[in-house]
């Protein structure tokens, strides 16, 4: 069965992508706004988050409730999220109903509300958004991971300071959103059983005229890296880890790719045989890729009872360092059999597939086709792993722990 | 989409749904065991069993069975709640004869007193996962407040007094009783051969033993009025669960208790969202609605800044106690309706959804529902079906327990 991928870039640069998905009912969108946490201002840190959350309170003819009425009666399950680059917006529902969604998602994309007496109920909740954090270990453990491996703004944490949320006004909200809000480099993606014509002539009409100005430029600091412990009196260590890795699009990214396989795809890899099966230290240990357009990385997390943590961390970095040593065939045979499953499953969701189309063209400005992954995939080998992790050895780590004691 | 249905001589149960458009296949064990099947001096023993399940057999280590799932990239795993255990892998179709005789294997585990050591310290590590994560917390101890002596207020993980005292001969007699033929269903779902995959699991599965697996203490849970608050300083936020009373699993008003769950508090567009979460009083609150053999409960949930805690209460009071008179508006139903079906379509086209609504349907109701039967359900209820889920089951006797900074909160009247 092949698949049926589309595309067309407007002249103003918004870019539509589609898949047509024949055995399904469902279709889900993307809107991918290059308008993410990163471009928030030094002194405003969380406006970005600030925005999102306004941003469906109003747009168009409806006010807040009837716009979330209106996605409800269209049965769309919906998420607005704040990444580090982009705002994401998420919906699915039935095939028949998402060209009635796409028009009130133009409204909120285009002429949103953002009615001054909304900006003090979602101060409150951006202030316990922050609060909640504190609750929550394992996401403090990796917000601090990241401000420290990242240079400045990327590492920045989204939810910003209470300093920061205090300064934002209705004006500045507003500022932000024609600051960053804007068709030059927004992807949408759509998945499912749609007819392409058609939806190119919605989104056409919808975005077609819309003109503002490229986010703006990014100036990026020197990261911090090495070693942070916050001091908490929890029940359990928190370890997390980062160190470099190639970013998609590289011609080593597949190999990337296969070294984090063997460390965490399955429960026959590395770390978890090693770290749980072996030694029973903990119950969650795994490893990630994570990427940008220019760099990536590989973050590993383990979270384990005090008195252990230092073992498990231990245990944890020589496993990571003993991918450079040799990694077999049969660890290789099992990635790739777990990326080939991956791959053919993901056809099953029209969501995974709206969201990968536009990861693709975000870093590549192409979407594979699948048999291209499947090539890759097929392709790897465990000389192009151990090359790979040879160039690319687990060195400048950043480690970050949290728990009632710092660890060596 | 066809149904089909067999049972081995032993009781074992095959039910599959055939989709031949499905790229893959979800292959589901359903085992009719948990929490709430446990003695007190056995609590835990059916997660911890699950975790043993992996840990191998005569055939394979654990680290077998591990690695065999991987070469057929199986995305695999297992649950354990208060009343099923079940472990399930989907797969690419040409795997299907691989993961049966994996899924099939491990079922049948050798409960070796090394791996039987060596995973207790995993099983306490999750617990003290769990002890980190305060939300989990109030639930479980609002679980025990509502619940009481009621078997239902078993704790799937047990306590760690509990699982230290655990033997492995405790575990393999729970598992001689309960894990036999009539106990287990084998839930299927996508592009698969039938009669293949009952040839399969009749040469895997035909010789287990049968007899009965009775499940004790299937009754109503009346539930206990109660409010207490569980003072956690080291936390920041306050996390609070209310019980109450709701439909059991096989009750004809189950799904109108799941509409008005989801109108009194899904995450879009619910009584709760705009009273507590659009005005930014909490950062979180919801309603849902738990089914069980025999009985049923909405569980409300809360997060919010301490001080707001007293004036949620209140709100959540006024919120419960006007639904109760007034019922629901047609326009919140339609609402309510509409979302379910695009949850219920969007679900059901992956295997892996699919094969879990058939296991858990077989299980509980001992009869086939497709995706259209849930959709017609839902379609049927009604503004007067809501009206008995209130009469029968108000939102008025609740067990509620805070667990966060507060030291005390009162009861809202």
């Amino acid at each position: 069965m092949s698949q049926q991928i589309y595309h067309h870039t407007f002249d103003n640069g918004l870019t539509l992508l589609a898949e047509r998905m024949d055995h399904v009912r469902s279709a889900a969108l993307n809107f991918l706004v290059p308008a993410g946490c990163v471009y928030d201002p030094d002194n405003e840190v969380g406006v970005a988050s600030v925005l999102s959350e306004m941003i469906t309170r109003g747009a168009g003819e409806r006010d807040s409730r009837a716009l979330s009425l209106a996605l409800d009666n269209l049965g769309v399950d919906r998420d607005e999220s704040v990444g580090q680059l982009h705002q994401r917006f998420w919906g699915a529902t039935l095939a028949s109903n998402i060209p009635a969604a796409l028009e009130i998602y133009a409204d909120i994309l285009r002429r949103p509300h953002l009615p001054k007496d909304e900006l003090e109920p979602v101060r409150a909740l951006a202030l316990q958004d922050l609060q909640a954090l504190q609750d929550d270990y394992k996401s403090m453990v990796m917000v601090e991971l990241r401000r420290r491996h990242w240079p400045l703004p990327l590492g920045r944490d989204r939810r910003g300071t209470p300093q920061t949320l205090k300064r934002i006004t209705p004006a500045s909200v507003r500022k932000h959103y024609e600051r960053t809000f804007g068709p030059q480099g927004m992807i949408v993606s759509v998945a499912g059983n749609i007819d392409w014509p058609r939806l190119k002539d919605q989104i056409e009409r919808l975005f077609g005229d819309w003109q503002a100005p490229a986010s703006p430029a990014l100036k990026l600091t020197k990261a911090v890296n090495g070693r942070g412990h916050v001091a908490k009196d929890t029940a359990q260590t928190q370890i997390a880890i980062a160190y470099p890795s190639v970013p998609f699009g590289h011609p080593d990214y597949y190999a990337a790719q296969g070294a984090v396989q063997v460390l965490s795809g399955g429960m026959g890899s590395r770390l978890f045989t090693e770290v749980r099966e072996k030694r029973n230290l903990c119950y969650a240990v795994w490893a990630s890729y994570q990427t940008f357009k220019d760099r990536a990385c590989v973050l590993a997390y383990a979270g384990t009872t005090n008195e252990r943590a230092q073992e498990t961390l231990d245990v944890t970095v020589v496993e990571l360092k003993r991918l450079a040593k040799g990694v077999t065939a049969e660890e290789v045979e099992r990635v790739r059999a777990g990326l080939k499953s991956s791959v053919i499953m993901q056809e099953e969701s029209t969501s995974a597939r709206a969201g990968a189309l536009a990861s693709d063209w975000y870093y590549l400005g192409r979407v594979r086709p699948v048999e291209e992954v499947q090539a890759a995939i097929d392709g790897l080998t465990p000389e192009q792993i151990v090359s790979y992790v040879k160039k690319h050895p687990p060195r400048d780590m950043t480690v970050v722990t949290l728990g009632p004691t710092a660890l060596k | 989409m066809s149904f089909q249905q067999h049972t081995l001589d032993n009781g074992l149960n095959v039910i599959g749904e055939i989709s031949p458009s499905a790229r893959s296949v979800a292959l589901g064990f359903f085992v009719r065991t948990g929490a709430r099947d446990e003695a007190p001096d056995v609590s835990g023993v059916s997660h911890f069993l699950e975790h043993m399940v992996f840990k191998g057999t005569p055939r394979r280590t654990s680290f077998d069975v591990n690695c065999d799932f991987d070469r057929i990239g199986a995305n695999y795993n297992a649950f354990t709640s208060e009343e099923n255990t079940v472990f399930y892998a989907a797969v690419l179709p040409e795997y299907v004869p691989q993961a049966v005789d994996i899924l099939a294997d491990i079922l049948r585990p050798s409960l070796r007193g090394e791996d039987f050591d060596g995973e207790k310290k995993v099983i306490l590590e999750e617990i003290a996962m769990y002890e980190d994560q305060p939300m989990w917390c109030a639930y479980d101890h609002a679980k025990k407040a509502y619940f009481a002596d009621h078997p239902l207020g078993n704790s799937v993980l047990g306590s760690v007094a509990s699982i230290q005292g655990l033997t492995r001969d405790q575990m393999q007699a729970y598992y001689d009783r309960r894990y036999i033929g009539p106990n287990i269903t084998v839930a299927a779902a996508g592009n698969f051969d039938w009669p293949e995959l009952v040839n399969l699991i009749q040469q895997h599965c035909g010789a287990w033993p049968s007899g009965k697996a009775p499940r004790k203490g299937i009754r109503p849970a009346p539930g206990h009025e109660s409010f207490r608050v569980v003072p956690k300083d080291k936390v920041q936020q306050e996390h609070v669960f209310l019980i109450s009373p709701a439909p059991a699993a096989n009750a004809p008003l189950r799904h109108a208790a799941d509409v008005l769950a989801m109108i009194l508090g899904d995450d879009t567009g619910s009584r709760l969202h705009w009273a507590l979460v659009d005005p930014g009083l909490a950062d979180s609150a919801d309603v849902s609605f738990h089914d069980y053999e025999g009985t049923g409960s909405f569980f409300t949930s809360l997060s919010c800044a301490p001080e707001q805690t007293q004036k949620n209460l209140s709100i959540l009071r006024g919120i419960f106690r006007q639904i109760q008179a007034d019922g629901v508006s047609a326009a919140e139903l339609a609402q309510a309706k509409s979302k379910v079906l695009s949850r219920i379509v969007r679900a059901s086209e992956r295997p892996m959804g699919r094969m879990q609504a058939l296991g858990m349907a077989w299980t509980y109701l001992g009869e086939y529902r497709s995706m259209d039967d849930e959709l017609k359900a839902f379609e049927a209820v009604t503004a007067k079906k809501l009206r008995q889920v209130l009469d029968r089951y108000p939102f008025t006797e609740m067990a509620t327990l805070a667990l966060g900074p507060l030291t005390k909160l009162r009861k809202p009247r």
